[in-house]
This record gives C-alpha cells, structure tokens and sequence, in this order.
C-alpha cells in the first residue's frame, strides 16, 4: 500500500470539495482498492489534535513512511518571512515549515490547485502574505521548496493546477502514481500532469460553432462565443474541461461564463477585468496560441462575413431564436 | 486549573485551534483561535467591481456560492438592477443545492463520525454508529458521497461547476437552461428526495417537516427503532448522551433570511430572536470590534461598511485573525437554527425554548431544512420558463456603496462594497463562523462557541474530549470563510 497525507494551508478547500463531487462518487474507495491508503486527510479522518499531530511526526521525523504528500492551497511565508499568518493548530509551527519537513520525506509531493502549485489567488493584488506555490512563485521556478527540489522518487512537485482542481486530474494522476508508471515525462513544462494538460479548454466547448463564425456573445446568458467579449481564455488554457465534464454535465463556459484559464500560473492577475477581453484595434489581444496572429485575423473576417443568420442570431440571444433547417431530401 | 490545546482540529473546513481552561472536570473558559489570514479584502481593493464575482467565491470552497451571491447582491444593489423570474429562480437553486449539500457533508463526513469513535464501544448504539459512521471506511461515506455528487449534479446544469461558479451575476445568471435541463434538474431532485426518504429520515419529507414540536420529535423518534434510519439514529444518541444539554451559547439568533421571492419577501424570514423576543433585522446594528484580533485596531469598533483589516501579528491580548461581529453590540449565534428558530418553524422555537441553541437542536435544525428546502426547490424548478430572459444588465456608477446579505449553510453572511472612481474603494466581509467563533470584543464578552463551551465535561488527562468536538462541529463551522 502506497500511504497518502495531505494538508490543506493558504487556500479555500474547494480542491478537496470538488474531489468529492467525483463522478465515481467514492474517491476514497477508489483510490484504496489501487492501493493508497490515507493517512490523514483534514475534511474526512477520523484522528484529530493530539492523535493527528503524532501521525504527523511520525512521517516528518521518517518513522513513518510517507509515499505521497498532497498539499493544497499556497504555502503562506509571511509576514517577514515568519510563517505567521497560517501557524498549523495544535502546534505552534508554521504550516511552512510543516510542509518543508514533510516535503522531504515523501516519494511524491503533489501540489492540489493553482495556490499549491504557484500561488494562486492569495498572491493576488498585493499578495498580502506573501504567499507562493511550493516550488513555482507564478511561472518562475523557486517558491517554498526552492527550483533545485525533488521527492524521494526523483519528481519536481506535481502541480495539480486549476482552481479548483477537477475531481478526475487528482484521482488519475494519484491512480498514475499507484500504476509505478508515472514519470517526469508525464509533466509538461510547468509540471502539471499531461494527462489533462495537454488538451486546451477550447477542446470540446460547446459554443464550437460560434467560434468557427465569429458569431459572439455580448453580454451573461447570451449564447455565442466568449472569446471576443467575455474574456473567455479556452483557446490558449490548458485543461480537458469540456472533454470531462465538471458536476457531470458541466464546465465553466457550458454555464455561460469564460475560461479564465485557471490552470495557468498568474491567472487572479490577468492585467484586465476577468469578464472583459482586453482588445487593441477591436482585435482581442490573448489569441490561440499556437495560430499565426495574421492568419488569425483575415480567417476571422471571412468567417464573420460567411455566418449564417441561425449562429448569428442565436449568439446574442439566450435561447434558440433559429434552429437548424430540416432536409427533406436526405442527408448526402 | 489546567490548560488544554486542541488542535489540529479536522472534519471542520480550514484550521481551528481552541485553548481550552480547565478545572473539576468541566471547561472554565475557551479561547478559539482562527490559526490562518489571507487578505481577501486587501486583494479586492483596486479592482473592478465585478471580479469580486472570481475572488469572492474562492474565499471558501465549500460555501463558495453564498459568497458569489452575497458579492452578486452587493454589486446588484450598487447598480440598482434586478434579476428576472428565471434568475432569481436560478440563483436560489443554486444557493440552495450548495446549503443542503453542506448540511448533507457536516452530518455525515464531520460530525457523525464521533460516535464511532472507540471511547463510545460499550453504549447501546455503538455497533449501529460504528458500521455506518466511521471515517472514510463507515457505510455511510460509501452510500452518502455518492447521492451528494448526484445532487451536486444540479450545478453542472445550474452553474457550470461547483465550486467557484461565476454563473450567479448581479442581473440573473449566465446560464439558460432549456427544457431538457429543467426535466433532468426535477430528475436528480427526485432522486435525491427518495435517498432522503429512505436512508436519513426513514420517512418523507413533508412528514419530517411537519414535526410541530419536541413532544412529536420524540414520538416521531420511537415510533421505529433507532436503526431505521440514520436521522433516528442520531436522536437516539443525542438522547442517551443527553446532547440537548451540551454546548449552549447566548441563545440570541441572527438570519439575514434567503431565498428571494417574487414578492421582494424571503423564503426564510430575516430577523433577530434574542431570548424568545423577535426584532427586525437593521444592518445599521451591525458592528465588528478587533479589539483581541491581530488586526490594527484603526478604530476599535466599526460598522462593516467602515470597516478597515490590516494584519498585526504581534498584537498584545490578541488571539486569533478573527474578528468578533456584534449585533446591538450583543454576542448572537448564526446557522440553520438561527434560520429556523428567526422563521418561526414551530419544532425549532420549541427546542430553543426549552434547552435553548444546543449540539442536538443544531443538527435537528440542518436536518429540518433538508426536509423543508428540497420540496421548495422542486416547485421553483417547475417555475422555470425556458425562452423568457435570466439576465438583466446595468453599469456600474463611478461610486456606489452597498450590502449584499444572504444566508450560506452556517448561517449569515454579508458583503459590504464601496466603490469610487469605478473600482473597489473597500471590500469588507462577515461570514457566520465569523459570528460563531468570534473572540473576545473589547468588554471581555467571549464569542459563542467560546460561551457554548464553558461548562462541557472534560476527563482529565483526555487529550482529545469528545463533548468538545461534539459542540465544535455542532456549530458546522467553516474556518477559511470566518478569516478571508
């Protein structure tokens, strides 16, 4: 059995919450029948204070061994560096230094969510607490654990990005980690696991059709495309969200809102209001990434030119003002 | 006297730690510590008005749609705009999905597994509590995650995702469902109607909700044995542990009321009940004190609306990040029962009035809301109207200042923005475990856990008092909103 600890500092929990929307509805059975057992988990164990703090000792004076180490939320290094604005109850210590001394025992460290993996939202504005991920600060490698750090088994951190973190990208990657077959090559360059990185959220998005044409939306609940108007970021965000569906049919630009690319690291800093597309000239500054801008560009003129009236018409309405024609003739 | 730390105390959201006074067996005085700051209301300041819709919610994962509905309300009320019937309809199944799938998570993931706990073997409901409510191996968590992740399905249809949705705007919500959406919603609120009825009440819905005071509970209760469903299980429990008379606080209940309705009224009434007398509910009451927060005291006593949170680590006298919210400057108790009690559902006000807010009222009180709130959802959904508007639009003015005030799961919590030169002047938030855990305010009066605590039997040389974690978590609390 591979023995799994996780800790839960600068963030909101919604990671852990998500995960227990999982579809298969009972990620903790799941995850043992592949061989993981939980050593401590904050929303669901049954230890508690004292019984919980000697699990935790256990595996950060080596004891105990530690195979996967989960941390969610961003390791919170103020003020002055002291650790002071989240000390771990019970203990007196910083959740810093807990996380460090852990971080180096275990064979797997995993970073659930964009705050464990490179900050996230509490390093937003100010970053009031001088919050990072444990081994990125935004995209610059460093952060808690330092640029040099490697797990027992020879892995940077994991970083189980997004924000929240969808249910299946930690099961799989955990249940990838429980297979023995998980290696550096299953990382993408900024350490998140390919398995769900290497899809854009614009993969599968529902409003595909009003992409191709152009055809926009203009304001909340209007059916088009989000990409002109909304600040809608799928095209260059790396997530397979419309390819595995959140709450079982789900995602954030299937409820009508934008992708604000919430795996990418200095997403809660975007420069711009979040639910408005920065433009120069009317033409949206964030554009596919891999896509030349020029082609881009006289490829969405024509297309705007060629929409037909149905995609046009639906996009700034809320429901299907046109719907499609029906062939007598068969369809050839 | 002895002293006793308790912490790291799980099955809560976030981190809690309490210090607990002890002498001849009982609890002579609590202090709570709120062990982690992040600075929410500082990040706000500078930015758009509306991106308080991305940062509000990810102050808590677990009520993250209370708080995108208070930030929602606070931006509509800016604006002067309301939402359309679907909207509204629209927002209030949101809300209300995430409330009762947050009573649904206390009850079985944080709070029930207590008694399964090895220093209970030997009580005659033992083996029952033990097989169906042990931590992660319990039966319980086998059969109760996945009827939540079922029901949590309404906000792939409603929201896009759970948690952190920006669906819920201050003009109605993003997301039109169409006829095929509003029959799959009736669908999984069916199905997890009939989980209710047969796995935590045994019975249905309407006749759990119509329970009209303690004397009918009790009857409702022995009418079956206590294995017959977990609901029967629990008061058979808190019967025999007497749980009725652990964890009382100031008996004074505040409900900002939620649920809007068409008729500008709330499904749930908003008020105050202090000691069996009822009182309107006036924001301007309202008061938060940092006189034992590591907070620059600005002013010792504000109104949130003026309202300042500047970290001060080394702070003399201080003990937590938490601020202590006052109303008429009065310790008060927030959370489903202060919902109940405040609307006048005839069981609660009979509960209150005999043993007043207590471990078992407060659960009774969640468990009572499941059975009330999930035949109101199925009418609303029946009140969606495919093909009629769900968002209306307006502009921001260049300077506003407003509340949003709704009711998350753990009970009352308000947004107040102000907004000059088109961006956030000051952002100020008071979430319920704010209410519930507050610290000391600057008369000394401490919080209501730190009240409900005094008095709760502790062993000596018992580590880890169980009547302690049972009048904690009776509260439901959730840290990471409390101090954001």
């Amino acid at each position: 059995m591979l023995s799994l600890m996780w800790l839960q500092s600068g963030g909101c929990g919604g990671c852990t919450m998500s995960l227990l929307c999982s579809d298969a509805g009972e990620p903790f059975g799941m995850l043992h029948d592949a061989g993981v057992e939980l050593l401590w988990h904050p929303a669901t164990s049954e230890r508690t204070g004292a019984e919980a703090i000697e699990v935790l000792e256990a595996c950060a004076e080596g004891g105990m061994p530690l195979d996967i180490f989960c941390v969610e939320g961003a390791a919170l290094r103020g003020p002055q560096r002291s650790g002071r604005f989240h000390r771990m109850s019970g203990t007196g210590r910083a959740m810093t230094d807990w996380i460090a001394r852990l971080a180096a025992r275990a064979r797997y460290t995993l970073a659930i969510g964009s705050c464990a993996a490179y900050g996230g939202i509490p390093a937003a504005g100010a970053n009031p607490t001088d919050a990072c991920g444990l081994q990125y600060e935004g995209a610059l490698k460093g952060g808690l654990l330092g640029a040099r750090y490697r797990s027992g088994c020879g892995l940077p951190v994991i970083n189980v990005a997004g924000c929240p973190v969808h249910p299946d990208w930690v099961i799989d990657t955990l249940l990838a980690i429980a297979s023995g077959g998980f290696g550096e090559g299953d990382l993408d360059s900024l350490g998140r696991p390919r398995l769900y990185a290497d899809q854009l959220v614009h993969h599968g998005c529902a409003r595909n059709e009003y992409y191709e044409f152009k055809a926009s939306a203009e304001k909340p609940s209007d059916l088009g495309c989000l990409m002109e108007n909304m600040g809608c970021k799928g095209t260059q965000a790396h997530a397979d969200c419309n390819l595995r569906p959140w709450n079982g049919v789900g995602s954030c630009t299937r409820g009508g809102y934008a992708c604000i690319s919430c795996t990418e690291p200095g997403f809660e800093e975007p420069g711009h209001p979040f639910a408005r597309t920065p433009k120069i000239a009317g033409i949206p500054i964030g554009l596919p990434t891999d896509m030349p801008k020029a082609w881009f560009v006289a490829l969405a003129a024509l297309s705007k030119s060629a929409t037909p009236r149905r995609v046009r018409e639906n996009a700034t309405a809320d429901h299907l003002v046109v719907t499609p024609a029906v062939r007598k003739t068969g369809l050839k | 006297m002895t002293r006793l730390v308790v912490g790291p105390f799980n099955r809560v959201e976030g981190d809690l730690e309490v210090t607990l006074e002890l002498a001849d067996g009982a609890v002579r005085s609590a202090h709570v510590n709120s062990p982690m700051f992040r600075g929410f209301e500082l990040i706000l300041r500078g930015k758009d008005p509306f991106d308080a819709l991305v940062f509000a919610p990810r102050i808590c994962g677990i009520c993250s749609v209370s708080q995108s509905a208070a930030a929602a309300a606070a931006l509509a009320a800016a604006m002067g705009v309301e939402a359309p019937p679907n909207g509204r309809i629209a927002a209030n199944l949101v809300l209300a999905c995430e409330n009762l799938a947050d009573h649904f998570t206390h009850f079985y993931l944080f709070f029930m597994p207590d008694f399964a706990r090895e220093a209970y073997r030997g009580r005659p409901w033992f083996d029952a509590a033990a097989a169906r409510f042990r931590a992660v191996t319990g039966s319980a968590v086998r059969d109760a995650l996945p009827a939540r992740a079922a029901f949590l399905q309404l906000m792939g249809h409603l929201a896009g995702k759970w948690p952190h949705t920006l669906a819920i705007q201050p003009g109605g919500s993003t997301r039109p469902v169409q006829t095929s959406g509003c029959i799959r919603i009736e669908a999984l609120l069916r199905r997890f109607r009939n989980w209710l009825e047969r796995e935590l009440f045994g019975d249905a819905l309407e006749a759990v909700a119509g329970l009209h005071d303690a004397a009918a509970l009790d009857a409702w209760r022995d009418a079956r044995p206590p294995a017959h469903s977990d609901f029967r299980l629990f008061l058979e429990i808190a019967r025999e542990l007497d749980l009725y008379r652990l964890g009382r606080a100031t008996d004074t209940f505040i409900s900002y009321g939620n649920y809007p309705l068409e008729d500008a009224n709330r499904f749930f009434a908003a008020g105050v009940w202090d000691g069996g007398v009822p009182h309107a509910l006036d924001p301007r009451e309202l008061s938060e004190d940092v006189s034992h927060s590591w907070l620059e005291a600005v002013q010792a006593v504000s109104h949130p609306s003026q309202g300042v949170t500047l970290p001060d680590a080394d702070k003399p006298l201080a003990y937590t990040w938490c601020k202590a919210p006052r109303w008429r400057g009065r310790v008060a108790e927030a959370g489903a029962i202060a919902r109940q009690v405040v609307d006048g559902q005839p069981l609660i006000r009979d509960l209150v009035a005999r043993d007043g807010g207590n471990v078992a009222s407060r659960v009774i009180a969640r468990m009572l809301e499941l059975a009330r709130v999930i035949p109101a959802m199925q009418r609303w959904v029946r009140q969606l109207r495919p093909g009629e508007p769900w968002c209306h639009q307006a502009t921001m003015p260049r300077e506003a200042s407003a509340a949003g005030m709704v009711e998350s799961a753990r009970g009352a919590l308000g947004h107040w923005l102000e907004v000059r030169e088109g961006r956030i002047h000051n952002y100020q938030i008071v979430a319920p475990t704010t209410w519930n855990f507050s610290p000391r305010d600057c008369d000394g009066v401490p919080g209501a856990l730190e009240q409900a605590l005094v008095g709760t039997p502790v062993q000596d040389g018992d580590a880890v008092p169980l009547a302690v974690q049972h009048v904690v978590r009776s509260f439901d609390p959730c840290m990471v909103c409390t101090v954001h």
